[in-house]
């Protein structure tokens, strides 16, 4: 009988903290090797600074310019959130419309998928004439961006109830309020979120294009001027921003989809 | 024999028919003249091939489709919309994924707005009645096939039902698991009584259960022999080699023959 040497299985590491390290070393090894590279290319090929600012630039700009940044994210913020919450507000009553009622779906498709194909970088000037300088154009545009995939995804959603579970309840008595509330909508949760995912990354994007058009805050203002001015540092600075911005309320709403969708997870664990 | 404090309903089906049209415009007779008289506490199977209208009856029955023509009587009442008292027990074990096992046996109890102490209380009972006591708690994305579909059934009793209509609920379950739902599903009905309706593909289920199969041809449906069933009760494992069984199996798998659902060149 030959035992199994112990190196054959080298002990996961267990624990909360390991368990992290398991699941995003991987990600976060690839990022230190990418920022690397980038280090040590750009050194060695002498590339300027108002090019392609390596990695140990860019930082040194986030910390120096920290105030700057933080202003700036925090009014980008302001308007991703506002289009995001309009963008909820109307897409849900919109979805659970299309879903009752054939009429309301045949009018509003074709105005709603026409909406999302013409680019918002056209819409956004006529919004600013409309809306002037201030913060309603970006709220808009985040909104007019994001609206879409929530309500389709909620369309997909609230339809994807099985025919024996309305039948189901439909024989125990329920109306169709209750039908909704008791079958549809919590059938439909997992796709909305799904829609509130790329609602949220589109609307990150929105309040961006709007800031291109007109402003005078925010990230995607400070882009505009840094280019300009030829700051390169400052302008990575910002996209870098940005990104965590967006990286951050995209896992806000998985956060929230977590604890909304307690099931979700132990559906997956127990898929064997 | 203990009293019958849940008796069951009798139905009553008269010259039923029901056709559907078509999404091309044509006309498909899914019945045709059904008569069938079951009695209150029955348990009465259907047999039959595939497309014949075995569910199209039961949803008749349950009052979510209505009759091209003919009369369905369930209880005291001609049946028009969904009929009270029924609950449905489907292939598909149809639980609600966001609702714990207790949750997803206590949404009738919701819906028809019963008392809510007396019936969970009640469906904790009939969880435990079939092995899940422990799995109250937990989702249905966490058990089995067999396991869920017990959960069914017990939402289905909960509601104490004077009918009780099985559309296949064993058919996507492993053989064995299936034989042993067959033997839980007659000790459960035995303790209450209701009328129950069970369609099946399996000649042997049909006879192990009921107390009468009816045996239906292919599209349109119609009911081709009524093959009475009294073999003793409790059955077993044991009645599926009993000679009366073999007879009744025998009988309704000539008529198969007969009908071509079944060929043998």
């Amino acid at each position: 009988m030959t035992a199994v040497p112990e190196t054959a299985y080298p002990p996961a590491a267990s624990g909360v903290l390991a368990g992290w390290v398991n699941r995003n070393g991987p990600v976060l090894a690839v990022f230190a090797a990418i920022f690397a590279l980038w280090e040590i290319a750009v050194r060695a090929l002498g590339i300027p600074d108002y090019i392609l600012p390596s990695p140990s630039v860019i930082i040194v700009k986030i910390i120096s310019a920290w105030q700057l940044l933080l202003v700036s994210a925090s009014v980008t913020l302001q308007e991703i959130l506002l289009g995001f919450g309009l963008s909820v507000l109307i897409a849900i009553p919109l979805a659970i419309a299309v879903v009752y009622s054939g009429i309301f779906e045949r009018v509003a498709f074709p105005f709603m998928v026409s909406l999302q194909t013409i680019p918002k970088v056209a819409l956004a000037p006529i919004l600013v004439m409309w809306l002037g300088y201030g913060i309603m154009p970006k709220v808009m545009v985040a909104f007019l961006i994001s609206f879409f995939p929530i309500v389709i995804n909620s369309v997909i959603g609230m339809r994807s109830a099985e025919r024996e579970m309305i039948y189901l309840v439909q024989s125990m008595g329920a109306g169709e309020l209750t039908t909704f509330l008791k079958i549809r909508l919590p059938k439909a949760l997992p796709s909305i979120f799904g829609g509130l995912k790329v609602g949220m990354g589109q609307a990150v994007v929105g309040a961006t294009v709007g800031e291109f058009i007109a402003a005078e805050h925010g990230l995607g203002y400070l882009q505009l001027i840094s280019q300009v001015r030829l700051d390169t540092p400052l302008l990575f600075a910002a996209v870098v921003v940005l990104s965590l911005l967006g990286v951050l309320l995209f896992h806000a709403v998985a956060w929230v989809e977590r604890l909304a969708l307690p099931w979700s997870r132990v559906t997956t664990q127990a898929a064997e | 024999m203990g009293s019958q404090q849940r008796a069951g309903v009798p139905i009553t089906l008269h010259a039923v028919t029901k056709r559907y049209r078509t999404a091309l415009g044509g006309e498909v007779q899914a019945l045709n003249e059904i008569d069938l008289s079951i009695v209150a506490g029955e348990f009465v199977s259907i047999v039959g091939p595939s497309g014949c209208g075995k569910s199209t009856l039961l949803m008749l029955v349950c009052g979510l489709i209505p009759p091209t023509t003919g009369a369905i009587r369930v209880g005291d009442r001609t049946v028009k919309g969904a009929v009270d008292n029924v609950a449905i027990v489907f292939q598909r074990d149809v639980l609600l994924d966001w609702r714990t096992v207790l949750g997803n046996v206590l949404l009738p109890v919701e819906i028809k707005k019963l008392d809510p102490a007396i019936h969970r209380a009640k469906a904790r009972e009939l969880l435990r009645s079939v092995g899940l006591a422990e799995f109250e708690d937990k989702y249905p994305g966490e058990l089995s096939g067999g396991m869920r579909q017990r959960v069914a059934i017990c939402r289905a009793l909960v509601q104490d039902p004077g009918l009780l209509l099985m559309d296949e609920p064993f058919g996507a379950l492993d053989a064995l698991t299936r034989e042993q739902m067959n033997l839980d599903l007659q000790r459960m009905w035995l303790r209450d009584r209701n009328t129950v309706l069970f369609i099946t593909h399996s000649i042997e289920e049909a006879v192990l259960l009921s107390d009468r199969v009816v045996v239906m041809s292919s599209r349109p449906g119609r009911i081709a022999d009524i093959v009475n069933n009294d073999l003793p009760r409790p059955r077993g494992a044991h009645t599926r080699s009993e000679a009366g069984f073999v007879e009744h199996v025998e009988r309704i798998r000539q008529h198969f023959l007969a009908l071509g659902v079944l060929s043998e060149t």
